[in-house]
């Protein structure tokens, strides 16, 4: 049976293999991707970020836990942890806050290090959740390092982005980081037990109320926003990034949470937001791949040497970048 | 391009409190360039054999300071394989006394490290197991 067949069947083992390939990014994860692709698009995505500590695991243990209860969904989650500049190694600690997850069949966690990514994201990542996609698991969290350069990247895979801070971190405007608001679809104060949640909040509050409220699609500057794109709904309402409490150790404001969530997919759905989301997903997705072939071909059909002189022209300021680069690229295929 | 890493859980199963040991080992082996996923305390040998699999880790690294390593490690293994994953290699550290060494070999350990051990050995002795 082939990988693909296997992990369709619900096979664990074979899920978990297939993910170290896909992470590898082998000849044999590739393929397996294309055969799961057409299973691809029906799970949830939610992505947890925030600075270290703020409680990311322990709030993905507890709103895992929820839908388990609560709403008998499958849940994958992947955890992802820094990989060490130096030695490329890493400790990924995500599961010790994860354990009362461990014993359900319906659950399966995976950690992943950034290998020195920095967007908060491994460069796997995505395709990793679509494995989990195809497995058939409704619900996929994502928890990001915590101290992504950028966190655009999780808001750009996943649906629902919560962003997670808690007291004592700081909690004047400033401290609170900013472009979160560009990002956040639900903001969590986590640790609302801890003295200052009620600062951490009304820090939250005014920079919601200082930005003007925005757009939240991530609308591609493609060159080709051709005439399927889907539509937005002129009549949906803005979504206003809710402000949520919990504490994850407890697992209060937990079903606030869930609810809260439900309500952004809501959101989502109505407005046209999930097709133009996950349209601009994928077209980031096929461009990027576009991007890596032609450069692959150009290399191929350039003599290494030839690049090496226009490098070194360019180097010695004889010939501009952008001279440079046409005349490599106009003798391409001479 | 296929980057192949060595993928370690360090566990800690039983009730013992002791994870110096298991902290000083995760650490080395991230600085050795593995990647190590930590499980935390108190661990039963379901849990690990679960983690081991989601994770489809090359190696187990159990750290058992309470004087249970004789009952956890077969157990652990047991369940690895009933799990399919029988090429996993188990390493065990902590108290272990040496009538315990020849046993241990025999259920297929592939390494036994007490106190004072040295890590440099651990991770030449973890990088051979999982090459062969
Ligand atoms: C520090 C210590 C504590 C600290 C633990 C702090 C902590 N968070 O870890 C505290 C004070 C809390 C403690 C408490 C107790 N302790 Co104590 N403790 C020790 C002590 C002195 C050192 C352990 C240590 O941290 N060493 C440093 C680390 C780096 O070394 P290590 O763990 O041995 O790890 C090395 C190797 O073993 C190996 N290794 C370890 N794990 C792994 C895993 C893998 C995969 C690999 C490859 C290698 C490997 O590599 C490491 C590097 O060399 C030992 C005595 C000793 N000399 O070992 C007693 C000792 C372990 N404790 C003991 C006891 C009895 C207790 C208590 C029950 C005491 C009591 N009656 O209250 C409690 C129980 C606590 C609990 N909840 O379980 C006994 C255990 C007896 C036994 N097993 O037969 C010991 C041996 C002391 C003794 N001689 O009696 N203890
Ligand atoms: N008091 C309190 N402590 C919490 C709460 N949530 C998490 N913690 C504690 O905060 C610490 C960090 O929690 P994690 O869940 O590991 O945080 P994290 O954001 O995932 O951390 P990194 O992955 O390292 O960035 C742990 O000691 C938790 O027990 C909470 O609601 N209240
Ligand atoms: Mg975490």
């Amino acid at each position: 049976m082939t990988f693909s067949q296997a992990i369709l069947n619900g096979d664990r083992l074979a899920l978990a293999r297939l993910l170290t390939k896909v992470e590898n990014n082998s000849e044999e994860g590739r393929s397996a991707l294309m055969e799961l692709f057409p299973h691809t698009g029906k799970a949830h995505l939610i992505g947890v970020t925030g600075a270290p500590g703020t409680g990311k695991s322990s709030l993905v243990n507890q709103l895992a836990l929820h839908y388990r209860k609560h709403e008998d969904k499958r849940v994958a989650i992947v955890a992802v942890d820094p990989s060490s500049p130096f030695t490329g190694g890493a400790v990924l600690g995500d599961r010790v806050r994860m354990r009362d997850l461990s014993g359900d069949p319906n659950v399966f966690i995976r950690s992943m290090a950034s290998r020195g990514s920095l967007g908060g994201l491994a460069q796997a990542t995505a395709n990793v959740v679509q494995v989990f996609d195809a497995a058939g698991f409704d619900i996929i969290i994502v928890e990001t390092v915590g101290a992504g350069q950028s966190e655009v990247d999780i808001a750009r895979l996943a649906h629902t982005t919560l962003v997670v801070e808690a007291p004592g971190l700081g909690d004047d405007i400033q401290a609170i980081k900013a472009g979160i608001l560009e990002i956040a679809d639900i903001l969590v104060v986590n640790k609302a037990d801890r003295p200052g949640v009620e600062n951490t909040e009304k820090a939250l509050k005014t920079m919601l109320e200082l930005a003007h409220p925005t757009e939240r699609v991530f609308q591609h500057h493609g060159t080709y926003m051709g005439m399927s794109a889907p539509k937005k709904n002129p009549n949906a309402k803005m979504w206003i990034p809710p402000i949520q409490r919990t504490v994850s150790t407890e697992g209060n404001g937990i079903p606030e949470l869930a609810d809260a969530i439900a309500k952004h997919v809501e959101h989502l759905r109505s407005s046209g937001d999930w097709a133009l989301r996950e349209r601009t997903r994928l077209e980031v997705e096929l461009e990027a791949l576009i991007r890596n072939g032609l450069m692959n071909r150009f290399r191929e059909d350039i003599p290494a040497e030839r690049y090496e002189e226009t490098l070194e022209a360019v180097v010695q300021r004889k010939v501009s970048p952008w001279e440079a680069a046409t005349a490599l690229l106009n003798g391409r295929s001479k | 391009m296929t980057e192949k890493k060595i993928r370690v859980l360090v566990a800690k199963p039983g009730l013992d409190g002791h994870d110096r040991g298991a902290k000083v080992i995760a650490r080395a082996l991230r600085d050795a360039g593995m990647e190590v996923i930590y499980t935390g305390l108190r661990q039963t040998p379901e849990m690990i054999a679960e983690a081991a699999l989601q994770e489809d880790v090359d190696v187990v690294g159990l750290s058992v300071l309470s004087g249970a390593h004789m009952a956890l490690t077969p157990r652990v293994m047991e369940l690895l394989r009933a799990n399919g994953q029988s090429h996993v290699k188990v390493f065990l550290g902590g108290i272990i006394p040496d009538e315990d060494l020849h046993r241990l070999m025999e259920m297929g350990v592939a390494g036994v490290y007490g106190p004072g051990a040295s890590t440099e050995d651990i991770i030449r002795d973890i990088k051979t197991a999982v090459a062969a």
